[in-house]
C-alpha cells in the first residue's frame, strides 16, 4: 500500500492486510505469547511477543505512515514510550523540555530520570531564545509538546528543529494533542514523534497505549532495543482497539476540532470567562504559528479562566451534565477538569504558579457530541457562577 | 415531576443531535467501578445473595439478570441506544441480522398464517420462509417489489405480515413507506422493514408507522466488520414475545461483541457522513463513465425511485450497483479483479470499502431464468463504499474500468 494514498484511506488499509490464510478482511487478533520457530538458532519472523507480535506489528505500520514516518513503536501507555525516549540517553546527560507539558511527563523528567543522573531544564519552548540558551554541552534531547498541555501553547516545531540541529540534539515532539491529522512533525524536522495513543488516536476511552514513530532505521534500531530490553508493549486486544480507532481518526478529529472552534467563541462572548486559550483564535499568542503548521483544525482542547474563585471553578466543573469530571483526553465523550487539582496536581506548587496553571483555569476536552447540546452544557453550568 | 415537565423533559431529550445520542444513549451516567465506558460482562450466570432473593427475584418480576441467554446488563444499554437512534424505546438485539428476521417471524406467525414479501428481499430471508416456515404451515406470497396493488391483491384473511427492505440489494430500490402503511392498516396487518441498507440516520421507518424495523447491525451499526449482530426495533409491547423467544431459541449476542457494537455506534453518524458522501460521489462518477451503461443509486436523479427516496431519506447510504457496458460476466469480473482499494467480498457498511458481482457472490448456483427474473444481470458490480478518502476511492475505480 503506497504512501501517495490520502490520509483516511491509510488509516484504514496500511498495516491492516487482508488475512492470506482466511481471507479475513480484519486480521485476527493475536494472543500467542510465543511462536513456533522453524529450527533450534532458525527465527521466524515472530518469537516471543513482547519482541513483537502481528497485531502490534499491523497497528505500527498504520501509526508510521500516518505520521509519513518509517517506522512505529507501541507501548503499554503514553508515559512508557516516553521513558523509552528518555533512556536513549546516559548519566550525565542533559534534557531541555517545555514548560507547557503534560504533568506526568514533568513528574517522570523530575522524579525519576534525575535518578540516573540525567540533568533536567524546563524553559518555555514558545520562546527561541530561552529555549537556546538552556541547551548545554551535554544536552542530548529536546522534549517539546504542541499544543501545550494545559495552557494550549504553540510550539514552532519547524524552529526547533532548526535549534536541535545546530545543537545535535534529537529533537522529541510530543504530538498527542494534534494528531497526525492536524500536524506531521517529522516532516517538520523532528526526530520522534510521541504520542499517547490513549487519547485521539485510540479515541474511545477504552485503552491505555503510547507509541514513538520516528523516520530512520538507526533511530527505530535503538529505542527497538529498549523497548525490548524492558518489555513496556502494547497488550493484542489494545493494538486491535487501537487499529479499530484509527479508521475513524480523522473524520473524528475534523468533528471534534469544528465543534471546539464554536465553543471556544462561544465561550470568548461570555463576560463570566476571562479568557480562552484555543490556538484557533485570533488573539491566541500561537495563532499565526499554528496557522502555519497545523492543517485545516487546530485541535479539540480548550483551556479557559474564568472569574471565580477555587470553590466556584470546583462547582462548574462538577455540575456539567455531558461533559464529564474525569481527566485523560481526546474521546468521543467529552470531558471536563480543573487542572490544578487533576491533570497537574503532580506539579509541584510553585512551578504551577510559575508556569501559570492558576486554580480557575478550567481544560475541556471537547468530544463528539453535537455543538447545541454541549454549549447548553456549558451555558447551564456556568449559570452558577455569576 | 409533573407529568407537563416529563413531557417537556422527552421533549428536551429528543431534541438532542444524533452524534450526543450515538455517543450517551442509553448509557448510565455514572457506571460500575467509575469508568467512563461500559464493562464487558463475560459472566454465563448472576448471583443471587440468598434463596429469599430468588423467590423475590420470581414474585415480584423484578429487573435483573439471571443467566446470559436471558439478557446481560450491556445488552441493555446498546439495546436502549439502537432504539434512540431509531426514535424509540426499546429494541431486541439477537446474534446476527438472520436470526433477528427469523426471531420476529417466529414470534409472530402461526401454523395457517400467511406472509406477504416484496420479491427484492434479501434471498436468505426469502429462502427461510419458503424453505423453513412453510414446514411449520406459514405460506409466503411474493409479489413485485413496489406494486401495492399486487400486494393488495395477494392480502386474504390469512394473512399476519406485510415484509420489505428498504432500499433493497441490490437494486436499491426504495418503497414508499405511507403507501405500505396504509396498505397494512387498512386490513389490520402488521409491516416490517429492513433498513439495513438505510440506516436510522437515513431513515427512520417506524416514523410512518411501520411496525417492526429490522438490522442487520453488522453492516453500517457495528460498522467496522468485526462482528456480526441484527436486532428488531418497534413499540415496547410489540417486542416482549420477541424477547421471550429470544430467551427460548438462545440467539444472543457475545458479550465481546456487545461492546464492539456499543464502540461501533459512537462514531455512527460520522461515518454515515461519510458513506453517505462516498455513495453519491462514486455514484455521480460511474454514471458519468464512458463504460457504465446503468448505475442504482436512489441519490441520482436517474434511479427509479429517486423521487421517493429523496422524500423520505435524509441520505443515500455507501452502497451502489452498476452495470459495465458491453461486457460479459467475465469481463465485469476482470473490473472486480483490477480493483486495488475495496476488496472483494460480501456484506457492506464497514469502514473498509467491499466490492462484489452478485452474479459470482450471491447467485452463482442459480440459474439463467431465475437471475433474469430477480434482475441479477451478468454485468452487475456491486460496490459497498467505506470511509477512505473519496478520490482515492474514485481513482481506483477509474484504473479499474480502464480497458
Amino acid at each position: 500500500m503506497t504512501n501517495d494514498l490520502k490520509f483516511s484511506t491509510r488509516a484504514i488499509h496500511v498495516g491492516n492486510v487482508r488475512d492470506p490464510q482466511t481471507g479475513a478482511v480484519v486480521p485476527p487478533v493475536h494472543f500467542a505469547s510465543t511462536f513456533v520457530q522453524p529450527g533450534a538458532g532458525e527465527w521466524g519472523r515472530f518469537d516471543y511477543s513482547r519482541s513483537g507480535n502481528p497485531t502490534r506489528d499491523n497497528v505500527e505500520q498504520t501509526l508510521a505512515s500516518l505520521e509519513n514516518g518509517t517506522h512505529a513503536l507501541a507501548f503499554s501507555t503514553g508515559m512508557a514510550a516516553i521513558h523509552c525516549a528518555t533512556m536513549l540517553l546516559s548519566q550525565g546527560d542533559h534534557i531541555v523540555a517545555g514548560t507547557d507539558i503534560y504533568g506526568g511527563t514533568y513528574r517522570l523528567l523530575h522524579k525519576i530520570v534525575t535518578r540516573s543522573g540525567i540533568d533536567v531544564t524546563l524553559a518555555p519552548a514558545t520562546d527561541l531564545q530561552q529555549l537556546a540558551s538552556a541547551i548545554k554541552p551535554q544536552t542530548k534531547l529536546l522534549w517539546i509538546e504542541s499544543p501545550g498541555n494545559p495552557l494550549m501553547t504553540i510550539t514552532d516545531i519547524a524552529a526547533c528543529a532548526e535549534l536541535a540541529r545546530q545543537h545535535d540534539v534529537l529533537l522529541a515532539v510530543d504530538s498527542t494533542f494534534a494528531t497526525p491529522v492536524l500536524t506531521q512533525p517529522l516532516e517538520l524536522g523532528a526526530d520522534i514523534v510521541m504520542h499517547s495513543a490513549t487519547k485521539y488516536l485510540g479515541g474511545h476511552s477504552d485503552l491505555v497505549g503510547g507509541a514513538l514513530i520516528v523516520k530512520n532505521e538507526e533511530l527505530r534500531e535503538r529505542l527497538y532495543f529498549i523497548q525490548n530490553a524492558t518489555g513496556a508493549v502494547l497488550s493484542p486486544v489494545d493494538s486491535f482497539l487501537l487499529a479499530r480507532g484509527l479508521k475513524t481518526l480523522e473524520i473524528r478529529v475534523r468533528q471534534q476540532c469544528q465543534t471546539t472552534a464554536s465553543l471556544a467563541e462561544f465561550l470568548q462572548a461570555d463576560s463570566r470567562v476571562r479568557r480562552v486559550l484555543y490556538p484557533g483564535l485570533p488573539d491566541h499568542p500561537g495563532h499565526a504559528t499554528a496557522v502555519r503548521q497545523m492543517q485545516d483544525g487546530f485541535g479539540a482542547m480548550l483551556s479557559l479562566e474564568i472569574n471565580a474563585d477555587f470553590a466556584a471553578v470546583k462547582r462548574m466543573v462538577e455540575s456539567t451534565k455531558l461533559f464529564q469530571l474525569a481527566v485523560s483526553l481526546g474521546a468521543v465523550e467529552s470531558l471536563i477538569e480543573q487542572p490544578a487539582s487533576m491533570s497537574h496536581a503532580s506539579y509541584d506548587v510553585d512551578d504551577r504558579a510559575k508556569h501559570g496553571i492558576s486554580d480557575s483555569l478550567v481544560r475541556l476536552s471537547v468530544g463528539l457530541e453535537h455543538v447545541d447540546d454541549l454549549r447548553d452544557d456549558l451555558e447551564q453550568a456556568m449559570a452558577g457562577i455569576d | 415531576m409533573s407529568s407537563e415537565s416529563d413531557a417537556r423533559g422527552q421533549e428536551k431529550r429528543k431534541a438532542k443531535g444524533p452524534s450526543t445520542d450515538a455517543v450517551h444513549a442509553g448509557e448510565a451516567r455514572q457506571k460500575l467501578g467509575d469508568s467512563i465506558t461500559d464493562p464487558i460482562f463475560c459472566a454465563s450466570t448472576y448471583t443471587f445473595a440468598d434463596t429469599q432473593s430468588v423467590i423475590d427475584y420470581i414474585e415480584q418480576h423484578q429487573q435483573r439478570e439471571e443467566y446470559g441467554r436471558y439478557g446481560n446488563p450491556s445488552q441493555r444499554v446498546v439495546e436502549r441506544k439502537l432504539a434512540t437512534l431509531e426514535g424509540a424505546e426499546q429494541s431486541v438485539l439477537f446474534a446476527s441480522g438472520m436470526s433477528a428476521i427469523v426471531g420476529l417471524l417466529m414470534a409472530k406467525l402461526n401454523a395457517g398464517d400467511e406472509v406477504i414479501f416484496f420479491d427484492e428481499c434479501y434471498h436468505r430471508s426469502r429462502e427461510f420462509c419458503s424453505k423453513h416456515l412453510a414446514r411449520f404451515g406459514v405460506m409466503t406470497r411474493q409479489v413485485e417489489t413496489g406494486d401495492f396493488a399486487a400486494m393488495s391483491s395477494a392480502i386474504n384473511d390469512k394473512t399476519r405480515m406485510l415484509v420489505s427492505e428498504s432500499p433493497t440489494n441490490p437494486h436499491l430500490s426504495c418503497i414508499d413507506l405511507d403507501q405500505f402503511v396504509e396498505l397494512g392498516s387498512q386490513f389490520g396487518i402488521e409491516t416490517m422493514i429492513d433498513a439495513t441498507l438505510a440506516t436510522p440516520y437515513n431513515l427512520q421507518p417506524l416514523k410512518f408507522g411501520v411496525d417492526y424495523v429490522v438490522h442487520s447491525a453488522t453492516k453500517y451499526l457495528g460498522g467496522h466488520n468485526d462482528l456480526l449482530a441484527g436486532v428488531i426495533i418497534a413499540e415496547p409491547d410489540k417486542l416482549a414475545d420477541i424477547q421471550n423467544l429470544r430467551g427460548i431459541m438462545g440467539a444472543v449476542t457475545s458479550p465481546h461483541n456487545i461492546y464492539l457494537l456499543e464502540r461501533g455506534l459512537k462514531t455512527f453518524e460520522l461515518r454515515m457522513q461519510r458513506h453517505n458522501a462516498n455513495g453519491q460521489a462514486v455514484a455521480e462518477f460511474l454514471e458519468s463513465h464512458p463504460r457504465v451503461e446503468r448505475v442504482y443509486y436512489p441519490g441520482l436523479p436517474s434511479h427509479r425511485d429517486h423521487e421517493i427516496a429523496e422524500r423520505t431519506m435524509s441520505g443515500f447510504g455507501g452502497l451502489i450497483t452498476f452495470q459495465v457496458k458491453d461486457a460479459d460476466w467475465r469481463a465485469t469480473a476482470d473490473v472486480v479483479d483490477r480493483v486495488q482499494l475495496a476488496r472483494i467480498a460480501p456484506s457492506l457498511g464497514g469502514v473498509e470499502s467491499l466490492i462484489e458481482q452478485p452474479l459470482v457472490m450471491s447467485y452463482y448456483e442459480a440459474s439463467p431464468e431465475d437471475r433474469a427474473k430477480w434482475g441479477i444481470r451478468d454485468n452487475m458490480i456491486r460496490i459497498a463504499c467505506g470511509i477512505e478518502n473519496t478520490e482515492d476511492l474514485i481513482a481506483d475505480l477509474e484504473q479499474a474500468l480502464e480497458r
